[in-house]
């Protein structure tokens, strides 16, 4: 899988998308539930979190203003430690480097835990082409994976566009599994099955939540513990990481993990933070021989220092994603990558060229909600918009109408000579279309309004009108 | 006091009811109105859709048209909050970057505007009817306005408020998101005409003349009896 899902067009996958009432009502109940688990852990019982967002914020702009500076000492400080360090400047790149290393360690059963990045970069189809079995640990990507590779639709719960009974008959299928629906009993199944996967491999994969630079270590934030096997068991691991995914000193991490773990999923804490620092060591009694890490730029650097730099300081919570009304009603696959939601929008673009994702900023009606509750600040609607106005200006991909229209409304509305013209003749030129005080079938771009609502007639009487003829005191007609 | 009104080309155009209670309440509230015939539009909707160098022209007409102003008032959020936006738009204009500030710093939205400046928190309305309050994203999240308008609707006799379920949530209107995505719009006013009807009020009211456009527009469409109000209206009554 790649950051593309599906193949489908924009507007085909809204429609799929607003008809799949389940997905709907998954989607709709997942956001209320977590946006009051956020509210609880986080301004409800902390009554400085705007400092803590503050101090997230300063966080990631520090890093990112001396990113140079930073990956050479996380490069230094894995390298001490024996760990092979390699910077990736594309995707391709990176999976030769990942397919080298598998290679020489002839590895054939690999375990992975959850990784947007190597989602990004397609490892897993890769890994295939070279004949290795490849097993997602994380429950939800778990589930994807055994039902034929569906995508995800959410960067924090994968598989939140599904319900239980559809894993089950998932595991029914692809298990031989005979239980019920009960989350014990498939999450029993699943660890059962997996427990099996971890003793066998022979490499594992993870992603990084955040690196510490200044002691080279990773932190994997999880609540199942199974990013604790993938490091613990298997003799080499590799950890491929967004270049833009680190942290000073373990101070910073600790304040990141909590903004993190409590935006993201409700939690003071999640139930595992694994900590890795390098191979094991000599006194140590698990952990691998062999550690590589992947630092992926793939577009990271054009990002950096331009005007959307500060998309690159998302911890990739999904707070965004669970306020977005949007999203509420289309789901994660209508946005056609792996990074749905707001942050989607805003990345997805930026990541993967505005040919095949120039609609994904304009799925948005710059509420703000997105903006209000991230962490570490991002302005996403204001990153949005700043979308709009590249592809409207840069790169005059907007329609050839759109414009003309825009060009008609910035004179009228520049010219009070010609706006009172319009606002006076509107009433009768929109005559014809109405009925009592409303229109109901608007004329040219008043019709995918009047669609599905219907539109005020325009008032005879202007308010300028009324308001120049008035005497002060008169009481209103 | 004398209070320069921002009326906004929705106002003007289509909605002068809430136009002539905004004059009346600030009058009875002791201020001078003033109405700049030269005003036109703010510019948000093709700002908003990426026209960045096509609004400008519109924006600095405003800016202009209300440089002697001692307060800027408007009944509407969005509106007001985009003022609020000129001084980054014109961020690093010599000329143009200090007006746009100076205009910000006076301009408030209606309700604001009461209780923030005036200081009055009840305006000796009375009003009989079960009400609900759509708190539009723009004043709430952006402009900043989440307590005025409730404080002065408590104050208001006669009046029953009902909470909207789901308040924070967008009503999809968008501006040109409206048309542009219409279908995700569709289904973004469905759920919030749902929780209207949930509440059982007879009245919608809001702030925001362009969010009561949309919720209104596909409630009349659906045939719903809830009547659709704006707070001056509201405010205005006795
Ligand atoms: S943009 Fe902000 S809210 Fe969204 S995922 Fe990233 S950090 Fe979280």
């Amino acid at each position: 899988m790649s950051m593309k899902i599906g193949t489908e067009q924009f507007k085909e996958r809204v429609d799929s998308g607003i008809h799949d009432d389940f997905m709907r009502g998954a989607v709709a109940g997942a956001q209320d539930g977590m946006s009051l688990k956020r509210k609880a852990v986080t301004t409800d019982e902390m009554s400085n979190w705007e400092d803590w967002r503050n101090h997230g914020e300063e966080i990631r702009q520090h890093v990112l203003e001396y990113l140079d500076y930073y990956l050479e000492q996380l490069s230094e400080n894995v390298a001490k430690r024996g760990g092979h360090v390699f910077f990736a400047q594309t995707k391709e790149e990176a999976n030769e480097y990942i397919r080298s290393v598998v290679q020489k360690k002839n590895a054939k059963k690999i375990v992975k835990s959850k990784s947007m990045v190597t989602e990004e970069i397609s490892l897993n189809a890769m890994l295939q082409e070279e004949g290795c079995e490849v097993v997602e640990t994380d429950l939800g990507e778990y589930i994807l994976q055994l039902d034929d590779h569906d995508p995800p639709s959410h960067i924090v719960v994968p598989a939140l566009h599904k319900n239980k009974e559809q894993i089950r008959e998932v595991f029914e299928k692809k298990l031989a599994y005979t239980k019920t629906s009960k989350p014990e009993e498939l999450a029993y199944q699943a660890r059962v099955t997996l427990r099996e996967k971890f003793l066998e491999a022979d490499l594992g994969i993870t992603g990084c939540n955040f690196a510490v630079a200044e002691t080279g270590s990773f932190s994997l934030v999880t609540n199942e513990g199974n990013a604790d096997l993938v490091t613990a068991l298997p003799k080499t691991q590799i950890t491929v990481m967004g270049m833009e995914r680190i942290v000073p000193t373990f101070e910073e991490m600790e304040i990141l993990v909590s903004l993190l773990t409590r935006n993201a999923v409700g939690q003071k804490l999640t139930s595992y933070i694994t900590v890795l620092t390098g191979p094991r060591e000599e006194l140590d009694v698990d952990g691998p021989e062999e550690f590589h890490l992947v630092i992926v730029d793939n577009g990271r650097s054009t990002i950096l220092g331009g005007e959307f730099q500060s998309v690159l300081q998302c911890i990739r919570c999904g707070a965004c994603i669970n306020v977005c009304p949007v999203y509420r009603h289309i789901g994660g696959h209508s946005y056609g990558s792996i990074y749905p939601g707001p942050i989607g929008a805003v990345l997805t673009p930026l990541l993967g060229g505005y040919d095949e994702y120039k609609e994904l900023p304009y799925a948005s009606t710059l509420c703000g909600a997105c903006t209000e509750v991230c962490p570490v600040k991002i302005p996403l609607h204001n990153l949005l918009h700043k979308h709009r106005e590249v592809i409207v200006e840069k790169e005059g991909k907007a329609p050839v109408s759109e414009k003309l229209l825009m060009k008609a409304f910035g004179l009228g509305a520049a010219s009070p000579t010609l706006y009172k013209i319009g606002s006076k003749i509107a009433p009768a030129a929109l005559n014809p279309f109405t009925s009592g005080d409303k229109i109901s079938k608007g004329p040219g771009p008043l019709k995918a309004w009047t669609d599905i609502r219907d539109f005020p007639a325009p008032n005879k009487e202007r308010f300028r009108d009324w308001f120049k003829h008035r005497e002060k005191g008169d009481k209103r007609p | 006091m004398k209070v320069t009104l921002f009326a906004t080309c929705i106002v003007d155009m289509f909605q002068g009811n809430v136009g002539k209670a905004t004059v009346e309440l600030l009058e009875r509230l002791g201020c001078e109105v003033e109405f700049p015939e030269s005003q036109v539009c703010c510019g948000q909707p093709s700002y908003n859709s990426g026209y960045v160098k096509e609004s400008k022209e519109a924006m600095k007409r405003m800016i202009e048209t209300f440089r002697d102003a001692e307060y800027v008032v408007s009944p509407s959020g969005s509106c007001a909050f985009m003022f609020h936006e000129y001084p980054h738009i014109f961020a690093g204009d010599p000329v143009w970057e200090p007006k746009a500030k100076a205009l910000a710093a006076k301009t408030y939205e209606l309700t604001q505007f009461i209780v923030e400046v005036l200081k009055v928190e009840d305006v000796g309305a009375r009003f009989e009817g079960n009400v609900t309050y759509h708190t539009s994203c723009h004043m709430t999240r952006l402009l900043g306005v989440k307590e005025p308008p409730m404080i002065l609707l408590k104050n208001v006799k006669g009046l029953k408020f009902t909470e909207l379920p789901g308040k924070e949530q967008c009503c999809g209107f968008g501006g040109t998101f409206s048309v542009k995505m219409s279908q995700i719009s569709e289904q973004m006013v469905d759920e919030k005409v749902h929780h209207v009807e949930e509440t059982g009020a007879q009245y919608l009211v809001g702030a925001d003349a362009a969010c009561l456009m949309n919720i209104g527009g596909r409630m009349e469409r659906l045939g719903k009896p809830v009547k659709v109000l704006h707070i001056a209206e509201i405010l205005n009554s006795r």
